[in-house]
């Protein structure tokens, strides 16, 4: 079906299935009830896990299939917020022609840093991609201002040009839209006690994650796929057999830029604005660590990575000390507080430490990440003669 | 010509700083053959030694004095350091005053103890897994480090005071020809240079000079070999490991009156000292030592007001821009060697 084979095919379908019906997953608490604060079915927060699953996505198909560890994909991301949000400024606010303008422009200074960078390969490469993105964020931030808007960026304003839109009226603010379906507007469905909210923009984003999943699984299953995995696992030996790996490796980097283009794009789609700190080094190592926890190389891992380090983020770093008081208050006073001591370090805002250990741990005890863990786990169930799954990649070297 | 020497003076301290981590991550890989992203955090921790020793030496007990008033007509209570009670007062002040020096012996210590920790504790599990696992595993160590300085010491910068003796600027002016105050250049950067020149000596002539050294540089060369002639060429490499730990510790010691220290001044010397590195010539120590001055210099060079004029923006990008140039046309760097790191 649509070109995939059976296992592939579910796949998509329970990616689908999950992303269409997120705004129930992500909320099973009712609200008000103490656990309420888990919920992570709010739109701003459901944007930013398909978004950064579409960034994490692209960044897998250049380290997962061809093992090249881009330490700059941030500036693609960012490239591409600026494309959008200028689009926005001086054509029209609807999202089509920003998002594709991101993936257009994304895509070409992908094949200029490619063309560059992938000239050299392991830490060299690292550090080429890194010295890219870093020059793009100091230039965005310094000397492009007039491009960039500089260290406050770029919103949508009320004197912007608009050609196709033509002028609005007073009071009336620019919104990001699909043909005059507003991204910003929600239907919120009450059940109980229960809260659903159904957000224009993140169903708009979750399509085209869908998409960008789909053609991902083409793309790992295609004969170039092929190809990019055999650059990861003996770069020699293609060279022996007289193929150059280059063509591969440059098409590999810049698909991989324009998904990082598009989630840039899609960003600005949803909250209209763009700074140049999302092109900052950190931006870049958020994605390597999403790809990584959630396993390299695999379908569905970058996609886990994303939601689990954006709901860390978000949900994580909002439980206090009080909460905790709360939900010790059954034990001992001595005890309760001297539990609330040992974890207090690790909510918080001090979740990036969280963060820390369970990616030192996954890199070390678990180099396929959580897929890794969940096969495993999957296995001890079934015995030893369970097959491996399709999603998984074993680097042969 | 005064602005000249000026701009290289400002580039000699930022330059110092960049040479010795860099000197340290081209000792690891080296000798371990790690890349090890965990640098920075080493020259973070090293700088929160200062704050911590400066801290201990003001660590106080409060004591009433009976003769002295507050506001209410209270008995006033006064913070008495203990070290007063050791030394007395003006010997006191003048050791907390010299705080950030003194550190230098504390944090030595430290550092080793650190660095051996982290090669026995982690980085030894990762020499046969590739150079991607281990920039991922030290990466993701530099979080949680710089995540523990942070709840321990805040996420603000802490100020640390050079000693007062140091506190006024050197007029080179002067003393080369100039008009006075052209060329003026705080005290403390030409001691951190001093200083910085001092280590790099050190270590140089350590592994130049002894036999320990000598054993190092032979396994660094080929370490199957040194390990065939009964040599326990992992104990050794241990060790290195520290010493690098310590040598990017004491720069961040001495770095801290210059900047602040906050928890992710680690990270953001880090990319440069890769950058450093790798333009240097991955395993070269000399080339390091020499890239961390020339791109030190550079930048200086680059965010003069002339320079500016022409090309807005410079200095902001000078060092990456550089690295990009010397990493297609040099692929081995200014001075790295045939068959390390080739791909």
């Amino acid at each position: 079906m649509l070109g995939l084979d059976k296992k592939d095919y579910t796949l998509l379908l329970i990616v689908a299935g999950l992303t269409m019906l997120a705004p129930f997953i992500l909320n099973p608490f009712p609200e008000g009830s103490g656990l309420a604060q888990f919920n992570a079915g709010y739109p701003d927060l459901m944007q930013r896990f398909v978004i950064f699953g579409i960034f994490a996505i692209g960044f897998n198909i250049l380290f997962g299939l061809t093992g090249y560890l881009s330490f700059g994909h941030a500036a693609f991301l960012g490239v591409g917020s600026y494309a959008a949000i200028w689009m926005m400024k001086l054509l029209t606010t609807n999202v089509i022609p920003a998002m594709v303008m991101a993936v257009i422009i994304a895509g070409l200074f992908a094949l200029i840093v490619g063309y560059v960078s992938l000239r050299r390969s392991g830490i060299y490469f690292s550090i080429l991609t890194l010295a890219f993105a870093q020059m793009s964020f100091a230039m965005a931030y310094s000397v492009l201002t007039p491009l960039t808007g500089g260290e406050t960026g770029l919103q949508l304003k009320i004197a912007d040009a608009r050609i196709l839109d033509g002028a609005l009226e007073a009071g009336e603010q620019a919104r990001a839209n699909l043909f005059g379906l507003n991204m910003s507007s929600s239907y919120e469905m009450s059940v109980g006690s229960w809260l659903f909210t159904f957000n224009t923009g993140y169903y708009i984003a979750a399509l085209v994650m869908l998409a960008s999943f789909y053609l991902a699984i083409r793309i790992f299953r295609s004969p170039f796929g092929l190809m990019l995995r055999a650059v990861k696992s003996n770069q020699n030996r293609l060279n022996y057999t007289g193929l150059n790996p280059r063509p591969y490796t440059l098409a590999a980097f810049v698909i991989s830029g324009m998904y990082a283009g598009l989630a840039g794009g899609l960003m600005v789609a949803m909250d209209t604005q763009v700074g140049p700190e999302r092109m900052f080094w950190t931006a870049s190592g958020e994605v390597v660590l999403m790809t990584i926890l959630g396993g390299a190389g695999t379908l569905i891992g970058p996609v886990l990575g994303a939601g689990l380090i954006k709901y860390m983020e978000n949900i994580l770093s909002k439980i206090n000390k009080d909460i905790l008081h709360q939900w010790f208050a059954f034990l001992p006073d001595g005890l309760e507080d001297f539990i609330i001591t040992l974890v207090y370090p690790f909510i918080g805002k001090g979740w990036h430490l969280t963060l820390g250990i369970i990616f030192m741990m996954v890199v070390i005890f678990l180099p396929g990440g959580l897929v890794e863990g969940g096969q495993r786990i999957a296995k001890l169930f079934k015995g030893k003669d369970a097959d491996e799954d399709g999603a998984q990649t074993k680097p042969a070297e | 010509m005064d602005a000249i020497v000026l701009q290289i003076l400002n580039g000699l301290d930022k330059g110092s700083a960049y040479a010795l981590i860099a000197l340290g991550l081209t000792l690891i890989f080296g000798t371990l053959g790690v890349v090890n992203f965990a640098h920075g955090a080493l020259f973070m921790i090293g700088a929160f030694c200062a704050v911590t020793f400066s801290r201990i030496l003001t660590w106080s007990h409060t004591v009433i004095d009976e003769t002295k008033k507050d506001f209410l007509g209270n008995p006033l209570k006064v913070e008495v350091p203990h070290i007063y009670d050791l030394f007395g007062q003006a010997t006191g002040d003048a050791i907390i005053d010299w705080a950030v020096p003194l550190s230098i012996l504390f944090s030595i210590p430290v550092m080793l103890f650190v660095g051996y920790a982290m090669e026995r504790g982690l980085i030894k599990h990762f020499y046969k897994r590739p150079h991607a696992d281990q920039i991922l595993v030290t990466f993701g160590l530099a979080i949680v480090l710089q995540e523990i300085i942070k709840y321990y010491y805040g996420a603000n910068p802490i100020p640390t005071p050079a000693p007062a003796v140091f506190a006024g600027s050197f007029d080179f002016g002067a003393l080369l020809g100039f008009d006075p105050n052209t060329i003026i250049y705080p005290y403390w950067r030409l001691v951190y240079f001093a200083f910085a020149a001092l280590i790099i000596g050190a270590v140089f002539a350590f592994l130049q000079f002894t036999t320990f050294g000598m054993v190092v540089r032979a396994g660094m060369a080929d370490r199957e070999t040194v390990g065939l002639l009964g040599i326990n060429i992992d104990k050794r490499f241990t060790i290195m490991f520290g010493i690098a730990a310590a040598v990017a510790g004491l720069a961040g010691v001495m770095y801290a009156p210059i900047n602040s220290p906050n928890y992710h001044m680690g990270m953001d010397f880090l990319v440069l000292s890769f950058v450093v590195v790798v333009v240097g010539g991955m395993g070269s120590l000399p080339g390091a030592v020499l890239a961390g001055f020339l791109l030190g210099i550079l930048e200086s060079f680059a965010s003069m007001a002339i320079v500016l004029d022409t090309l807005p923006g410079l200095n902001q990008i000078i060092i990456y821009l550089v690295a990009i140039i010397i990493l297609l046309t040099r692929p081995r760097g200014l001075m790295g060697r045939k068959g390390v790191m080739e791909d």
